[in-house]
């Protein structure tokens, strides 16, 4: 499976403040976070997303709170992916278990510009930037991951598991 | 093999003998905790799962303390689903306001986490309880869910850290100074994915506040879990609380560290950290003139009842500038009874502060002390973020309570030793 779209780009420790500030975390319904989604950095951000296009963004990406309503936000705002040199913990679960793709690779990070189109493929983690004609490798994602996204996430996953008597 | 503790609480809630840094295992967990930002989402989530019960209704804690005393609407129908659930399930640890604290300060105060126990919160400051020689961590709302239906969760076992602080604490030096120093000093993705494990004299001779509060900023620095080893403190502090079994451990001599730091702290000043980062930190010494608008002093970070013994102590004779908004925020009920008892709310009504019932409130930009634009807060909180306390161009520096105490008086980022 690929994911294409155009690259917006971010700097380092973008935090789930920037993400989706937490005065607007008194719903949860992912298409009004996806409205503020990025509000604080980038005020146009959630107007001009189209849907399939993908954040690069500096090291420690998702950093601060756990609050799952920032790859909500990403996922409802129209984000395929993210690709970071590396990710907050706390977000990098919450990122597969709503079903939002998130890359790590240095090399794509710091050679992708903003506005590039790139093709990252799923499976082998290869990503194509079509714009500059380079490509880039992000680190696989780890078995036990991929065996919760191919569920369909965490909760059809233990749903599986009931099902199963495990 | 030679094991550090956070190593061995792990393994002790698996079937395995052992486990081993970068492993992925599945745990049993002791206990999950909920708020009324999060749980609402695992709530939704939980359903889905069609489960006639939580895997125990003794160990899910749902604490409504970011938007409580409830702010707005809105705000009010995400703490009712909490309400509601906790009705259905009939869960024994609902905490209702008038009972609830901020959850960080709530659970040990409760007895609810002893040393070698494994919990995980939806909330990233969940970390606060290795202070009692406990692993907790925080995650999101479908991994809460995922573990209020089943006890479990799956970790990846992180590699330690190990920080060693030696030397004597100067007056006015404590658990705040000696995180942000090192966050500081290893940045804000430092210890990411890794447990942070805080030893050595100085941190023997902390209180169990202070030891909170530097657990508490673990993830600041990205890490998984702080962890302290218990010791005669934890002990006392757990006497006459503790309602469940607990276990001690210990690292192994010889346990394997990614990495160890040495601090010797005996220079070490107040620190502040500067906007827009935790890491962003200075010596009170090199601070310049900053005047503020706001001085918060509550938080899961120090909201306890020694933090506001501290702020007391600068406040006592005093007033604050008349520019400034000093908000005082007791972390929990019995904090706040206990300082009603010992004359500390005295002294902040005669300063002209103003308290707040228990609430994260201002910490996050929820309400009770948000800033306008350009104003500028000095707060005993956890994160610095843009926009963190209110409107994005706003500014939070985060410091000690006795520097946010003193500050508040002058108008400015003071030293308490400056106020007379």
């Amino acid at each position: 499976m690929e994911l294409r779209g155009r690259v917006w780009k971010f700097g380092a420790n973008i935090d789930t403040d920037l993400i989706i500030p937490a005065r607007y975390l008194n719903v949860f319904d992912p298409l009004e976070l996806a409205k503020h989604c990025m509000e604080d950095i980038n005020p146009a951000f959630a107007q001009e997303i189209q849907p399939g296009d993908i954040i690069v963004a500096g090291k420690n990406f998702g950093c601060g709170s756990s609050r799952e309503h920032a790859p909500m936000a990403l996922k409802a705002a129209g984000v395929s992916a993210v690709i970071a040199p590396s990710f907050a913990r706390i977000f990098y679960r919450n990122a597969f278990n709503v079903g939002l793709p998130v890359f790590e690779s240095s090399p794509a990070a710091e050679k992708i510009r903003a506005g590039d189109e790139i093709v990252i493929n799923m499976v082998t983690g290869v990503i194509a930037n079509l714009t500059q004609n380079e490509q880039y490798q992000a680190t696989s994602i780890p078995p036990f991951m991929q065996e919760i996204i191919s569920t369909g996430g965490l909760i059809s996953h233990i749903q599986r598991k009931k099902r199963e008597g495990k | 093999m030679p094991l550090t503790i956070t190593e061995k609480i792990l393994a002790t809630h698996t079937d395995q003998k052992k486990v081993a840094p970068g492993e992925i295992i599945n745990v049993k967990v002791d206990l999950v905790l909920g708020n009324d930002i999060t749980a609402p989402v695992a709530i939704q989530e939980f359903e889905k799962l069609a489960f006639t019960q939580v895997f125990d209704r003794e160990k899910v804690v749902l604490v409504p303390d970011h938007f409580t005393p409830n702010k707005d609407i809105k705000s009010a129908e995400q703490a009712l689903i909490l309400k509601k659930f906790a009705q259905k399930y009939q869960l024994t640890n609902y905490f209702e306001v008038g009972r609830m604290g901020i959850e960080h300060c709530l659970l040990p105060e409760q007895g609810l986490v002893g040393p070698g126990n494994l919990v995980i919160g939806a909330d990233s400051h969940t970390c606060t309880y290795g202070a009692l020689g406990a692993f907790s961590t925080g995650v999101g709302s479908t991994d809460l869910a995922a573990a209020m239906a089943s006890g479990e969760i799956w970790l990846k076992v992180p590699s330690s850290l190990k920080f060693i602080y030696s030397g004597q604490l100067s007056p006015w030096v404590g658990g705040k100074d000696l995180i942000l120093f090192t966050i500081g000093k290893i940045g804000v993705d430092g210890a990411l994915y890794a447990a942070m494990e805080f030893t050595g004299p100085v941190i023997q001779q902390l209180s169990m506040a202070d030891r909170f509060t530097i657990c508490n900023m673990a993830i600041e620095a990205g890490a998984k879990n702080g962890i302290i080893a218990p010791d005669e403190i934890t002990l006392a502090y757990l006497k006459g609380r503790i309602k469940k079994p607990y276990y001690i451990y210990q690292s192994d001599p010889g346990a394997n560290y990614a990495a160890t730091f040495d601090f010797d702290v005996t220079s070490l000043e107040p620190q502040v950290a500067f906007p827009h980062s935790p890491e962003n930190t200075r010596p009170i010494s090199a601070v310049e003139n900053v005047p503020i608008d706001q001085a918060v002093i509550g938080s899961c970070t120090n909201g306890r009842l020694e933090d506001l013994r501290l702020a007391a102590r600068v406040l006592h004779n005093k007033k604050v500038h008349p520019y400034v908004r000093l908000i005082i925020i007791p972390g929990t009920q019995e904090i706040y009874r206990q300082a009603l008892q010992e004359g500390l709310i005295e002294v902040f009504l005669a300063a002209e502060a103003v308290i707040s019932t228990p609430t994260c409130g201002p910490c996050l930009g929820g309400h009770m002390g948000i800033l306008a634009k350009g104003e500028r807060a000095i707060a005993t909180t956890n994160r610095n973020f843009i926009g963190r306390m209110g409107h994005p161009e706003s500014e939070v520096y985060l410091a000690n309570p006795a520097i946010a105490a003193a500050s508040a008086i002058l108008g400015r980022i003071a030293a308490p030793w400056e106020v007379s």
